[in-house]
Order: C-alpha cells, then structure tokens, then sequence
C-alpha cells in the first residue's frame, strides 16, 4: 500500500495523470471509491480486503473523465473490465495509467496493455470460487426448481438498477429499459416485468460480463442477479472456449459469426 | 385530542398482536432468510422482530406503493371507456413495528402528496392505516434522527407508540383516535404504568439542520457537489429506499385493447428523470442530480412544504452501493 501511495503521488506531482481512482475509507469504515487530484491527499488512498468494488465504472463517467487523464487502481476484475472497454472502443489504452494490484494488495507493474493482457492470461479467469460453488448448488436443482429459485428472487427486485449502474459494461446512456416506443420492458416492478429485465440484462452481457460479481454487491435488496451473468460466462466459455476481457482486440462472442461455430444450441 | 399513557405486558402484547391479526392485515417486521429485515403482512407473532434497526426497504409502499393502478381503459374502434379504480377496496392496514423515523415520514410524504390538491389514493391508504410504532433500544452508525428533529422515542405519524421498559413489557402512548379507538377495544390488554424505566438508545447529533438549510440557499454553484458526487453512479437505490422520496413515473400498458394507466416510483438519482424531449437536460451531470436530491430535502421542502424531506433513517446510506453518506455530507454541508 505504501508503494500504491507513493506511485499515486509520483504520478500527480509530475502531472502525468490529473486524478488517482482509488479506495479511501468511509465514516463507517466500508471502503469506498476515490478520486484524488491532489497530491497531498494521497494518503487517504488504501487498498485491502474491504476494497472490493470494481472501479472500472468510472472510466465512462462523464464527470470523472472531465478531470482529466487517470491512472485507476485495477485488480483482475478491473484489468479485464479495462480490456472490455477498449476492445468495445469505450476508452482509449493512452489515456489510462493501470496502477495493478495483486490479491495480496502488493502494487504489480503493468507499464502497458500488452504487459496487463500477459497478467490477465496467466491468471484464473473462471467465476470467483464462492460463486462457483453457489452456481454448483443452483444448477442441481431441476428445470421447474430453478425457476422457482429465480421468480422468488426476482419477485424482491425494486427496478432501482443499482445491478446495472454498478456494471463497467453496462455503460449505455440509454438503456433498453428506458425505451418506451416500443416499451420492450414493462418500466413497473412485478415479478413478471422484474423477469423481463433480468433476462434481458443478462443476455446484454452474455460473452461480455468478466465475473467481478460488482452487480450481486450492490442490490439494495440482495439478489444475487450476478449469478445470472456469471452463468453465461461459463456457457460462453463452454462453447466458445474464450473468457471476456482477455484481450484488446476480441470481438463479442454474441455478435460474431463464423463459419465453423458449433450451433448445436440452435433447435 | 389529548393523549395518554399506559402499559401493556409482553403477554398482554401478544394478545393484541394475534387479535389484531385475526381480524385485519397487521403490516410487520421480520427477519427474512437472507438476514434481511422486510415488513411482511400477517406474519406469525413468534416470527415478528422487535430487536431491529432498520428494515431494509421503508414502510411508504403502504401509503404509496411501488406500484398504483390509476385506472383501468379498453380501447373500441371510435372511444375507449375509463374504469375508475374503486378505493373503498382499499383495506385497513395496521403497521406494526415500525420505528419513529419511518412514521415520522409519513407526515413528509403527507407535505407532498397532500399539498395543494390531495392525491385521493394516498389520502385513502393513509385514511385506512393504524400505525403502532416501536420506539428504539437499538441504532448505529447511519442513524441520525436527532439531528433532523427527531428522536428515537419521537411519536410523529404514530397512533399508538409502543417504548421497551427494562422488566419486558412495554409503556403504550395513545396518541391519536385512530390509537384510542384500538385501545378501547381491547381494553382488557392494557393497564395503568407502572414507572418502569423505558430503554431508549442514544443516537448523536451530527448537524444542525436549520444551519444547512441556511447554508444551501446560496450553495447552489458551490464546487462542493461535483466533488462530492463523483462516486454516485446515479442509481434509483437511494430513493426506492428512502421512506420519504414521493417521485413517480406515469405509464400506459396496453395488452390488446385492454390496459392500464399505473404510477410506480421514480428517483431524481436517474439519467433521464428530467430529460426533455427537446432533448435538453437541465440536470444532465450526476452532481446536478445529488445537488437536487439534498436540495430538495433540505432546502425547497421546509421553504415550500414546512416540513423536512429526510427522518435520519440512514438507509440511503446503508443502502447505497458506493457509501454516499447523506450525513456525512450533510455535516460538511453546514459548514461551506
Ligand atoms: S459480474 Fe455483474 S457487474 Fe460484473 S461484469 Fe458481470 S454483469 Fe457486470
Ligand atoms: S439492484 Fe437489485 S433491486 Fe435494483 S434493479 Fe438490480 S436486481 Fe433489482
Ligand atoms: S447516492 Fe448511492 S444509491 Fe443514490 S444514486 Fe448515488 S450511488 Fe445510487
Ligand atoms: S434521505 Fe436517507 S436518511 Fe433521509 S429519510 Fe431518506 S433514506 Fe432516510
Ligand atoms: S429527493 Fe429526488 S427522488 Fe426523492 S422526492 Fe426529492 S426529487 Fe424525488
């Protein structure tokens, strides 16, 4: 951490980035997101077990990127996030400085894509362990259980769409949801309508969601919607053999053709 | 009317809690699997919790559901007919439980929804609802009714207020007629005080709210919001989960030639809310849209409603996935 802090400061201080995005602890003590412009508060920078959010959001933000060029503290999930962006050409490579950071919260040294990309592939790019095992458990109830599992759920979501807010690849201005010439989605809360838009959430991030589990975390009511895209994941994975955010220049799986793809899901 | 005040056993509470349930929908809090406190209608008196603090949606959805039907159409060839929705079917509702702040709220949302024309389905929801509250032995730290002038025992919005006294039973104040008119009829479960010590929990004052009201009138270019709104990534949690925010959004549904005119929640907190359709957003940054959501509670409502938009109940906070802290900010706020 004190190499993080150090780092931050260097880069400020030299005017190679204008802002730090971070963790900082909160009144309550939960870590929280940061943006550090100046070099003096560096300190309050601080990485540990509490930093869990994925701050890969913040680089499509309007009001963040206003500040200028940005180095982001970037654990796997971030990496992988940034990958997405650039292969969705949402940022660009030049104008981020990636300040990685290993599980153990020791600062790695990611000087560019290419050497951020060799960190990502030699890493565990499956869903995080304790999702893999509640997915194990869902997936052994039957087709009529499962469903039930999901409706009951889902029955609890309020619309608010903190799921997708919180989601780096969730970054559209307008969503399908807000469309309403067609309305495809009903905009009230019923477990139908809540059905429609989870379904629809999940497909949109289809061979894009990295598995960060960002949406699950931040649910005001706990549904874990994130097993829903991690699900996906592991198909993505199954049939086409690729994990989302590996590289620069991967295209979506969902929206690619070619002509040897296996179409055995197709009746 | 004037307001008394008696004690009634933990037996004794049981009692009325399982008559009261036999007869009418009793609104109350549990702790669900998920460890998460919800309010739920008719539920078993063993499984209702008295030892919470803060559930982990409000109550308001009984006075102002997340979703309201505002009437009924079927389209013909040349005419469509209205069907009004019928709202004496609304039933009586007593909630159960629930802690001063949130009944508190309901006097805020009354400010909104009771301004100048009365929302009739409001009104008819708040006309059919008993509230007994609970005061709090309990709180932590995103908690904050003492610095919005109230307090854990404040009986605001209360018909009956139930307080814990150290021995297990509880000290009963009967507040409003809705309040007596249960007491009377179940007379024989209550009984005069015995000067048992009520058990509150102390919650520290974090500001002065008169003094950032004050401040906000002026503050409206202050760099403050943009530097405290970066983190804000302008979902809908905080409104949906403050006992107080009134916004909703009007739809049409239409299944063939039937459909249906509904209400359901909105939040200032989303890109669109006011998003014109000329295409121009006055509040297109998501500082503008934090900006809003204080101002509103804590400038244009006491000015144009006499009443503040937030009880200190803290869950926009607990809630929130990024620790935007209302009072943190609202401490900072009282002193630009
Ligand atoms: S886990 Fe959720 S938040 Fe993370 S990338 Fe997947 S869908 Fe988005
Ligand atoms: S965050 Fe939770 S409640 Fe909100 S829309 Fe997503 S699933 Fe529903
Ligand atoms: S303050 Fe928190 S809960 Fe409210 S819109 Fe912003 S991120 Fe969402
Ligand atoms: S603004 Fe926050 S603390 Fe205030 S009443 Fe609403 S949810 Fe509670
Ligand atoms: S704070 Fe925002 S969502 Fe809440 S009532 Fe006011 S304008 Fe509406």
């Amino acid at each position: 951490m004190n190499n993080l802090i150090a780092r931050a400061k260097e880069l400020l201080e030299n005017k190679i980035v204008q802002v730090i995005v971070g963790y900082e602890a909160g009144p309550t003590g939960v870590a929280r997101p940061a943006f550090i412009t100046n070099p003096a508060k560096a300190d309050l920078l601080i990485y540990d077990e509490r930093c869990v959010q994925n701050l890969a959001v913040y680089l499509t933000k309007p009001e963040v990127r206003n500040l200028g060029k940005m180095a982001i503290v970037a654990t796997l999930p971030v990496m992988r996030s940034i990958m997405m962006l650039i292969s969705e050409q949402q940022i660009f490579a030049d104008n981020i400085i990636v300040l990685g950071v290993s599980s153990d919260g020791s600062l790695l040294d990611i000087a560019d894509i290419k050497v951020m990309q060799a960190y990502i592939e030699k890493s565990d790019l499956g869903n995080p362990v304790k999702d893999r095992a509640l997915l194990v458990e869902l997936n052994k109830l039957s087709k009529e259980e499962r469903f039930a599992y999901w409706q009951k759920e889902l029955s609890k979501c309020i619309k608010c769409y903190a799921c997708r807010q919180a989601c780096p690849l969730c970054y559209c201005t307008r969503c399908t949801v807000e469309v309403n010439q067609p309305q495809w989605i009903p905009v009230q809360s019923n477990t139908h309508g809540n059905m429609e838009w989870h379904i629809l959430r999940a497909m949109h991030l289809a061979g894009r969601c990295i598995s960060c589990g960002e949406c699950g975390r931040a649910c005001p009511v706990g549904i874990p919607c994130h097993l829903l895209t991690m699900q996906l994941a592991d198909e993505v994975h199954n049939y086409f053999k690729v994990y989302a955010g590996t590289s620069e220049k991967m295209s979506s799986v969902l929206s690619t053709f070619e002509p040897n793809d296996k179409e055995s899901f197709i009746i | 009317m004037e307001t008394s005040r008696k004690l009634i056993r933990k037996q004794s509470l049981e009692k009325l809690y399982n008559q009261l349930s036999a007869t009418r929908k009793v609104y109350a809090p549990v702790i669900a699997d998920d460890k998460q406190v919800e309010f739920k209608y008719n539920p078993g008196f063993a499984e209702v919790t008295f030892e919470h603090i803060r559930s982990t949606l409000s109550v308001k959805n009984i006075a102002f559901p997340k979703v309201e039907n505002l009437f009924l159409y079927s389209n013909g060839k040349t005419e469509s007919t209205i069907t009004d929705i019928d709202l004496n079917k609304i039933p009586e509702v007593v909630l159960w439980g629930s802690h001063p702040c949130d009944n508190a709220a309901f006097d805020a949302l009354r400010s909104i929804f009771e301004w100048d024309i009365k929302d009739e389905f409001f009104s008819k929801r708040m006309e059919k609802l008993v509230v007994i509250g609970l005061s709090c032995h309990l709180s932590d730290a995103y908690c904050f009714c003492t610095s919005v002038g109230l307090a854990p025992n404040s009986s605001k919005g209360s018909d009956i207020l139930l307080s814990p006294l150290h021995n297990g039973d509880y000290q009963a104040d009967i507040l409003t007629e809705k309040g007596a008119s249960i007491v009377n009829s179940f007379s024989e479960l209550f009984e005069s005080t015995s000067g048992e010590e009520v058990v509150l929990t102390t919650v520290k004052q974090k500001f002065d709210h008169e003094k950032v009201t004050s401040k906000l009138n002026g503050a409206f270019e202050h760099p403050f919001w943009v530097e405290n709104s970066l983190r804000c990534i302008g979902c809908g949690a905080c409104a949906y989960v403050c006992p107080t925010c009134a916004c909703f959004d009007i739809q049409d549904e239409t299944r063939g030639k039937n459909g249906k005119r509904y209400r359901s929640w909105d939040s200032c907190g989303f890109s669109m809310f006011t998003l014109h359709t000329s295409g121009h957003n006055p509040r297109n940054v998501q500082s503008a849209r934090w900006r809003q959501r204080i101002m509103h509670k804590f400038s244009y409502m006491p000015d144009r409603n006499q009443s503040l938009g937030c009880v200190g109940c803290g869950r926009c906070s607990s809630g929130c996935p990024v620790d935007m802290n209302i009072a943190e900010q609202l401490e900072a706020l009282q002193n630009i």
